[in-house]
């Protein structure tokens, strides 16, 4: 149980360092973001970039879900809005990376903005079935619009080209989103030291109490919408140079829930919690389909089993952090950094 | 005059199977009234009731018994399985926050599908149907007859569990336990005991729902979706009432059948979404549902 905040000045709320540790932490993670890439092979490397993704899009629903209350499935079906804005776009008409990667984004964000509108009337179970219904509903128009998107075909698109280079190779790609990715986090730390970030969490904690002290709810939550969906067009334009072919089933509904998971598992409404769940669920499977490769000699059917298996272990993940630790491993991490700030004097 | 039979067919096929829908989702919202939680896998509970059935009618063939015995089998297992998860699952969420307890129906719904394909596979298959597959013609239209008894037999259920509901001392029980729990509570009414029951009754119904569906196409994993689109039914009909249940049953069948009709066959599937979706712009508290006063 954490008691007691004894900062005493807004200076003291806002800092980034809450302990030194944390700066010396940041800089480790960076090096080692750096270094690494260049130790691992490119499988472990394709691992990485897809985690990236991963955390653009968690990150997104954190804003949406975790900092404003807000519940959505619906972020899969807005990745899949940027990823085939880009590919459309880059297929279809040619446009380089630099442009459509902020096209993508606004395009999502303002899709997103039209999906928000329920959230104005409603929220908490309602909301959630309606952002349930947009999913289903993009998935679906996406397949039907054949003349744009080629439907249940789906498209390929070209690599991107960056500055003359093309990104092919597992490195490139991986240097390319890691950073974005980086920024993209931090973007989303530093959004809740500013007005707009406390507004949302205001709206979190209790929505017309919110509107009674003049934060205007219609602006903020179609802000807030505005802005989850813009991380999910970021995190979809990426996805689709990263695995550069595109079905409309790789956005359906448990792509979202795959994320709503992540975040939960993660911890809702904390910096770190989406790159913990993004890392989570993707190494649920990995540790699967590597123990099922040790015991394939023994029970051939064990690479079959692992798809069912995976999504069996998310789900009871997901009981289990709701039932047993509903801050998710965010909490956890705090409890270990206050275990050593306080040491000698511990329980 | 040839379209117009086709119309009419199409009518009656999406009002029968609108009649099934009631079935499904009386489930959701009896556990709905009584805990205030809606469940999104009451859909895939339903499917592995379905599951249940087929494995009992194998069983039961193998036995050499009537097939009929395989239907209790079912109902009773899938009973059970509700009460399990109610005890197991939404027991210790008590007092947390609704979002808790719908993110763990929704995980339900992986782990659920997960061991379905693990014990099942997630081939298709063909349980055996209840009554024949027959098409009878009701006047000139063209009716298929499980599609019919099954009709007949949900919309008896929902007349009994309303029954239930407003004239027995259980239907008191429940219907107290939804308007004010700690009044239930201090009222000497078992109030885990209805929600047990709750879960239980809403299985069983899904179950039976499953059973008379799946013999008219096949039977995969993928029976559970068919839960998130019942979702727009009890909306429709505003969560918390069987009659406003039971029209918006029938009107979503019938809604579906002719999207169907004259938009073609992938139409129909996300029509009960886009009815939700502006359901909840417009009217978020359904037709004939209670409007949700919040006091601050």
């Amino acid at each position: 149980m954490h008691i007691g905040n004894a900062r005493s000045s807004y200076q003291a709320d806002e800092v980034m360092w809450k302990r030194p540790a944390h700066k010396g932490a940041m800089l480790l993670i960076i090096l080692s973001l750096l270094i690494l890439p260049f130790w691992i092979g490119p499988y472990h490397l394709m691992l990485m970039s897809q985690l990236g993704i991963f955390v653009i899009a968690i990150a997104g629903l954190n804003i949406l879900t975790g900092y404003t209350g807000l519940i959505s499935l619906g972020q899969g079906a807005f990745m899949g809005i940027g990823a085939y804005t880009t590919a459309v776009l880059a297929t279809g008409y040619g446009f380089p990376p630099w442009a459509t990667f902020p096209l993508s984004i606004i395009m999502t964000a303002l899709i997103g903005i039209g999906f928000g509108l329920p959230s104005l009337r409603v929220r908490g179970l309602y909301l959630t079935i309606a952002t349930l219904a947009a999913n289903v509903i993009i998935v679906f128009a996406i397949r039907k619009l054949e003349w744009l998107t080629n439907g249940d075909r789906g498209i390929n698109i070209e690599p991107a080209v960056l500055f003359g280079v093309s990104i092919e190779s597992e490195l490139e790609k991986y240097f390319v989103i890691a950073p974005l990715a980086l920024l993209f986090v931090l973007f989303s730390q530093n959004l809740f030291r500013t007005k707009i970030g406390r507004a949302f969490i205001a709206i979190r904690e209790q929505d017309y109490s919110a509107e009674i002290m003049g934060i205007s709810l219609i602006r903020y939550k179609l802000t807030a919408f505005a802005i989850g969906s813009a991380y999910a067009g970021a995190a979809g334009s990426l996805w689709a140079y990263f695995f550069t072919a595109l079905t409309p089933n790789q956005f359906n509904l448990s792509q979202s829930i795959l994320f709503l998971a992540a975040l939960i598992i993660g911890g809702m409404g904390t910096t770190l919690g989406p790159l913990f769940g993004a890392v989570f669920v993707i190494l649920v499977p990995e540790t699967l389909r590597a123990i099922a490769g040790l015991i394939t000699p023994y029970y051939p059917l064990a690479l079959q089993a692992t798809a069912p298996i995976t999504e069996i272990i998310y789900g009871l993940l997901i009981i289990g952090f709701l039932i047993f630790e509903p801050m998710g491993l965010s909490a956890i991490w705090a409890r270990i950094w206050r275990y050593i700030d306080r040491w000698p004097f511990t329980r | 005059m040839n379209e117009l039979l086709y119309i009419v067919e199409d009518s009656l096929t999406g009002l029968l199977t609108g009649g099934i829908y009631a079935l499904m989702a009386v489930g959701m919202v009896l556990v709905f009234k009584a805990t205030r939680v809606v469940n999104f896998a009451h859909g895939t509970i339903m499917m592995v009731g379905t599951y249940f059935f087929f494995s009992f009618s194998l069983l039961v063939q193998q036995l050499g018994l009537s097939f009929w015995v395989s239907v209790p089998l079912a109902l009773l297992s899938t009973g059970l399985l509700g009460m399990f998860l109610e005890r197991v699952l939404m027991r210790p969420l008590l007092g947390q926050s609704v979002f808790s307890m719908i993110m763990v129906t929704v995980a339900l719904i992986s782990v659920l599908e997960g061991l379905t394909i693990l014990i099942w596979t997630s081939d298709a298959q063909y349980p055996p149907g209840l009554f024949s597959l027959q098409i009878s013609f009701i006047w000139e239209a063209a009716v298929n007859m499980q599609l019919f008894w099954g009709f007949v037999i949900a919309l008896s259920l929902f007349v009994l569990i309303s029954i239930v509901l407003f004239l027995t001392r259980i239907g008191v029980a429940l219907r107290a336990t939804a308007s004010d729990q700690a009044t239930a509570y201090s009222m000497g009414i078992n109030v885990p005991g209805v929600f047990g029951m709750t879960w239980m009754v809403a299985a069983m119904t899904g179950c039976l729902a499953g059973i008379l569906l799946a013999p008219l196409n096949s039977l995969t994993p993928s029976l559970g979706h068919l839960g998130l689109s019942v979702l727009a039914v009890i909306i429709l009909g505003g969560l918390d009432s069987l009659l406003g249940t039971l029209i918006a049953a029938l009107l979503i069948g019938w809604l579906e059948a002719m999207t169907g009709h004259f938009l073609g066959g992938d139409y129909r599937e996300v029509m009960p979404y886009i009815v939700v979706l502006l359901i909840i712009v417009i009217r978020p508290y359904g037709l004939f549902g209670s409007k949700e006063v919040e006091r601050i």
